[in-house]
């Protein structure tokens, strides 16, 4: 029993370690020559009012962009607004008052009791929705950093095979997928983690993080802003709302006259087609189609739903709490030997290793649920995008997509009647 | 745009209007359930001194280059020693603030005589690195009146601060930007 003996001891030892922590292990000194003892100094964090100036900015950028896209129709007006948001809420503020990012802080806050969102949080969420359900995109057109960055990179934007282009727009449904799963779970905000030009904001960051980030810049010579159109989590959300908005981007100041000039104008492929006159296909075989897709959208729901649920573990061990419970646990059993960084150093708290393993076991429960709801919503989103397939929409003009136009004004130029718009209103004398 | 110049709505947009309108609720609906649970201060990221286990990832985890962790000293706790355990190496032999018997690998710890037999121990915070090797050290054989900081006018207050995310101890926590020290000693029993 000597070995349990000595257990007792240092267990006695730490605890009287640890009620000792507040306690003086040497007496305070007492100054003959009345020296005064220095006071702590704490630096405010950054003043809340500062945070008002980013929402009223905010606001002003959102409906600059709003008229510059839709009234002004002025290219040139929205690029130096784009300049203005890279420099601000990229360069100035660091990229860390961010719409992209908010969805996290409002899952967290809707899931976790113990978080409360600032202000500035929920404004940065909500305002430009807001504003993409009346004015389209104005958001992603000059007011996001991520955006802006992108924006001046692209040179020689090349055209994407619409069926690839279709398939990676289907990454930013998963990562938006993801990210709230995350969030809500508490796991960690990954739009955050991954985000690729905060490290370019702050002038550094992880070589991973600057390595990804200069690819996407060095892609997006080519591939137009490759991270709004594949995978930004908070385009998912402007575009579901642009779609309906009240007043979109037109690439024509009145009617168009089929001329296909603007067919190539827009770097990012959001320019939609006429249909053509003649159905492409016998209205019986899409609709059988139709019926089939439908069909089979239960079963895909099901089937990634089921999915889901199987990737709780793997998922869960993106949480550093959930790797050393399970390294602990391993360590305890015996089935792993030495410990690591992670549980040397929980040790060290003192906290019961009980707490940590029901922490966890907690957490993998949520993300278990989580799970199947994300897989459920991943089938819904494949399936949602197939069935587009088959929906026959009839336009006879050519038109920005409401949905993924970014609102940029890149085709206005293309348009002859931009022309004649622009040559009347100098003629006129008005204002350029 | 063509249809809106009709005097009719279409159906479509009608429809249209309708989704507008769903898309409307459900953002007021976020909204109206923020409401209750949003806050005015914004908050700002902070480590909790007592549940810190000086491990050494604030030095090495913090997006910035030098970490926005600083140790930060509560005087009033300090006993002044002349031989101090978060100031000296464990094996130094002579109590001075020769390069080679410093704890603090940057030297960020300024050493001043006050009088006999009290020194006083200053952090230098361009120098810190955040460590916490001094932490340490005072902790196990001093009054452990040195402690992490996150100081706040180096932060750049990430929504998920990599520190945080990568904390062994769970000792992150968001805190109110008004008050958004955790701090030792009386100035750290105000907050108590």
């Amino acid at each position: 029993m000597r070995f349990g003996k000595i257990i007792f001891i240092v267990l006695l030892l730490s605890c009287i370690g640890i009620s000792v922590f507040a306690v003086d292990r040497f007496p305070r000194p007492e100054f003959d020559s009345g020296h005064v003892l220095p006071k702590i100094t704490t630096p405010g964090a950054r003043a809340d009012v500062m945070g008002y100036v980013d929402i009223a900015l905010l606001i002003v950028a959102l409906a600059l962009a709003s008229y510059l896209s839709l009234k002004a129709r002025s290219r040139r007006g929205l690029r130096l607004l784009g300049i203005f948001s890279l420099l601000y809420f990229g360069f100035f503020r660091k990229g860390c008052i961010c719409s992209v990012g908010a969805v996290q802080n409002i899952m967290l806050a809707l899931f976790d009791s113990h978080y409360a969102i600032p202000l500035g949080g929920l404004a940065f969420f909500v305002l430009p929705l807001v504003f993409a359900l009346f004015f389209g995109r104005a958001f992603c057109a000059g007011v996001c950093p991520l955006g802006a960055i992108q924006d001046v990179v692209v040179l020689k934007p090349i055209r994407i095979p619409r069926p690839l282009g279709l398939l990676l727009g289907t990454i930013p449904y998963v990562y938006l997928g993801v990210a709230v799963l995350f969030a809500a779970t508490g796991v960690g905000f990954i739009i955050c983690r991954f985000d690729p030009f905060v490290a370019f904001f702050r002038f550094g960051g992880s070589f991973a993080m600057l390595v990804f980030g200069g690819l996407l810049l060095a892609a997006g010579i080519f591939v137009a802003r490759p991270y709004c159109r594949f995978l930004c989590p908070y385009g998912v959300l402007l575009g579901w709302l642009s779609r309906f908005s009240k007043f979109s981007v037109t690439t024509t100041p009145d009617d168009c006259i089929q001329c296909r000039l603007c067919e190539n104008a827009c770097p990012f492929d959001a320019i939609d087609e006429p249909t053509p006159e003649t159905a492409p296909e016998p209205r019986a075989k899409g609709i059988r189609r139709l019926a089939i897709t439908l069909m089979v959208m239960p079963i895909c729901i099901l089937l990634g739903g089921w999915i889901g649920g199987r990737l709780n573990l793997p998922l869960s061990y993106y949480d550093l709490r959930v790797q050393t419970a399970a390294r602990i646990q391993q360590e305890e059993e015996g089935t792993a030997t030495g410990q690591t960084f992670e549980t040397e150093h929980f040790r060290n708290t003192g906290e019961l290793t009980n707490n940590l393993l029901r922490e966890s076991a907690d957490r993998q429960n949520k993300l278990q649920l989580g799970g199947w709801i994300l897989g459920g919503f991943i089938g819904l989103v494949f399936c949602s995008r197939f069935l587009g397939l088959s929906v026959r929409r009839t336009s006879k003009d050519y038109g920005p997509n409401s949905a993924t136009c970014l609102s940029c004004g890149r085709c206005f130029l293309s348009c002859p009647k931009e022309h004649e718009r622009l040559k009347k209103l100098r003629g006129g004398g008005g204002a350029s | 745009m063509s249809e809106a110049n009709t005097k009719k709505p279409s159906r479509r947009d009608f429809n249209r209007g309708l989704m507008r309108g769903a898309g409307l609720l459900a953002i007021v609906g976020v909204t109206a359930g923020m409401g209750r649970r949003m806050r005015k201060d914004n908050t700002v990221w902070q480590l909790d001194p007592d549940k810190c286990v000086q491990c050494g990832r604030c030095a090495t985890e913090c997006v910035l280059n030098p970490s926005a962790v600083k140790c930060v000293h509560a005087y009033d706790i300090c006993g002044y020693c002349d031989l101090c355990a978060g100031y000296h190496q464990p094996s130094a032999k002579v109590t001075d603030t020769a390069a080679e018997n410093q704890l603090c690998p940057t030297a960020a710890i300024k050493r001043t005589y006050i009088e006999d037999p009290y020194y006083e121990y200053a952090i230098e915070e361009s120098l810190c690195v955040g460590c916490g090797k001094c932490v340490k050290g005072c902790g196990a054989f001093g009054n452990g009146s040195l402690f992490l900081q996150v100081r706040h006018d180096r932060c750049v207050n990430c929504n998920d601060c990599s520190i945080a995310r990568a904390c062994p101890a769970n000792a992150f926590r968001r805190v109110s930007a008004e008050q958004p020290y955790i701090l030792k000693g009386q100035s750290g029993e105000a907050r108590a």
